[in-house]
């Protein structure tokens, strides 16, 4: 192909995606940077940093701050944890195997609004849901899930849908490990943890990390379980960045305040990026 | 108890416990199909049942009671619509990009990888205001156009590594003997790529399906999917738990299969192409 040909098809998919990333975002960098509320159209004018003050001093900005990092946290050692234990366990053959597997990941393409509201109505319903059911039939009380453990709750919902992603990726990694070296190991009588230890986890570590990158980047994201089961509350026991940003531009309409909290959004995901695009790269062959 | 014997005693207690994981692990799922069959009484009978007489009621009374039709209709195309647009988009480049690599190709992709990294939320207000300003609010044009560009690194780098798998001596033989570049990629190139294609876009579709920030933040009644209309049953507690059980059922069920279908490109695509 000639040269010119070659540049004439790359630059659709360039060109796009340039105007789609550098557009919204100095929009809001420019929002950010003036005072811009719906409710006063009249009060206008470039004010610095004030909107960047303005989120950071807000009394929810803090405790949003601490859910969303607790929030990523725990999800990330529940599924990398759990991810691995069950890899582990499917990594052999037995009968149905195909099935388990299939079943294993479903909960992975249920949409985020249908899990949600499946374990906010069925599961988790101080009344009605199963999860009650179960306690009274062990003399238990109910838990008010949404209610008294409002985060607790977001993070078994949004753990059960990504578990499933960690084990997928767990999973296609094992099958590429060395099974002679495993053998060679096991008649070297090397037990399970010191092959664990010694073969399978250095065999996980980039899968490992790519999963936790991946996931930290979704999670910071996490809106539509929110939006759905709590929407933030009760007060903002269960707000996370990405919801207190949502807020405050579509029920308090400053875009000023909401746009200086998407650079800050922005930011905390670009830190994750980094590593992530670094991961890659060592991946990527041209 | 010879080593051999507990060897598969500790297969077995392995593979129970590899059932008991998936079972649990697919409960929640199993329970909402259930509960779409249930009558509103028994949905949210005490205790809850597991059997009773099953009934077909609420997938007839969806379409009476709700839109479920129009909203079904919306999601398949936007999320037809912004798969084919991407696709439409990133096959010429990733093919240019994969047969003739130059200095900046990986960097390129790189970078456009990183744009997916970007949340969402931080270009919420310029994107709503742009949509308000163009009259795209609450269109299906307006998610056509972000779930191609928000998928779109994506499918680049999937076509790029099947496009790059295609050996290059198939295509110097074509070139031998003449072909032209159209009728090379027709010809040649395409009927290799297809299952790379038709697996790209199956997972471009299923992201698409799924997505749920978009479609709650700039649809409100027209152009609304199925993600944003199930949101919209969050309000009324206790109630209509059939019901939604029912549409969840139905907006759930072809997307988990495509996922099944889709699992090699998931892996893939959803670690941007580091875990093969």
């Amino acid at each position: 192909m000639n040269p010119a040909l070659v540049r004439w098809l790359q630059a659709p998919s360039i060109v796009l995606l340039l105007i789609w990333m550098i557009v919204p975002l100095s929009m809001t960098i420019y929002f950010s940077t003036i005072r811009y509320n719906l409710l006063y159209p009249e009060r206008k004018g470039f004010i610095g940093l004030s909107n960047y003050e303005f989120f950071y001093t807000d009394p929810s900005f803090f405790p949003a701050l601490i859910n969303t990092l607790v929030l990523v946290g725990s999800v990330l050692v529940i599924t990398v944890v759990l991810g691995l234990a069950v890899s582990l366990l499917i990594d052999r053959p037995f009968w149905g195997r195909g099935v388990a597997r299939v079943m294993l990941i479903s909960p992975f393409f249920i949409m985020p609004t249908v899990s949600a509201l499946v374990w906010k109505n069925m599961l988790m319903d101080p009344n009605n849901g199963l999860f009650a059911a179960l306690a009274n039939a062990l003399g238990m009380t109910p838990i008010e899930w949404l209610q008294d453990l409002p985060l607790a709750s977001i993070i078994i919902m949004v753990s059960w849908q990504w578990t499933p992603f960690a084990i997928l990726i767990f999973m296609t990694s094992l099958q590429s490990q060395d099974q002679e070296q495993k053998e060679a190991a096991t008649l070297d009588g090397a037990g399970f943890w010191s092959q664990f230890f010694h073969l399978t986890l250095p065999h996980l570590a980039r899968p490992i990390s790519i999963v936790i990158l991946i996931q930290m980047i979704f999670h910071l994201a996490i809106f539509a379980e929110i939006f759905v089961t709590t929407s933030g509350g009760p007060g903002v026991q269960s707000t996370n960045l990405t919801y207190l940003i949502y807020i405050q531009s579509q029920q308090a309409f400053d875009v000023g305040v909401a746009s200086a909290g998407g650079v800050f959004a922005i930011i905390l995901a670009n830190i994750v990026a980094i590593f992530l695009i670094r991961a890659i790269g060592k991946t990527l062959t041209v | 108890m010879t080593d051999k014997q507990r060897d598969i005693w500790k297969n077995r207690i392995a593979v129970f416990f590899a059932w008991v994981a998936a079972l649990l692990f697919f409960f929640p799922i199993f329970w909402m199909v259930l509960t779409g069959f249930k009558t509103e009484n028994q949905a949210i009978a005490i205790p809850p049942l597991l059997f009773f007489e099953p009934t077909l009621e609420n997938f007839t009374e969806i379409n009476e009671r709700t839109n479920y039709s129009k909203f079904a209709l919306n999601s398949i195309i936007t999320s037809f619509g912004g798969t084919l647009l991407a696709l439409l988009i990133a096959i010429p480049s990733a093919y240019a990009m994969a047969f003739n690599p130059g200095r900046w190709t990986k960097d390129i992709l790189m970078w456009m990888l990183s744009t997916k990294m970007l949340p969402a939320v931080g270009v919420l207000m310029p994107i709503y205001f742009l949509a308000q300003n163009s009259g795209l609010y609450d269109t299906k044009a307006v998610l056509v156009i972000i779930y191609a560009m928000i998928n779109l690194p994506i499918v680049m780098l999937i076509l790029f590594n099947y496009f790059r798998e295609i050996p290059k001596e198939i295509l110097e033989a074509s070139r031998m003997d003449g072909t032209s570049t159209f009728n090379e990629i027709r010809q040649v190139v395409m009927p290799l790529a297809w299952g790379g294609i038709a697996s790209t876009a199956l997972l471009s579709i299923i992201l698409c399906w799924n997505e749920a920030f978009w479609s709650i933040v700039l649809t409100t009644t027209d152009a609304s999917t199925l993600t944003a209309f199930v949101a919209s049953f969050q309000a009324p507690e206790g109630l209509f738990w059939a019901k939604v059980s029912a549409v969840s059922t139905l907006a759930c069920a072809p997307i988990v299969v495509f996922g099944w279908l889709a699992q090699k490109q998931l892996v893939q695509g959803m670690t941007f192409g580091a875990v093969k």
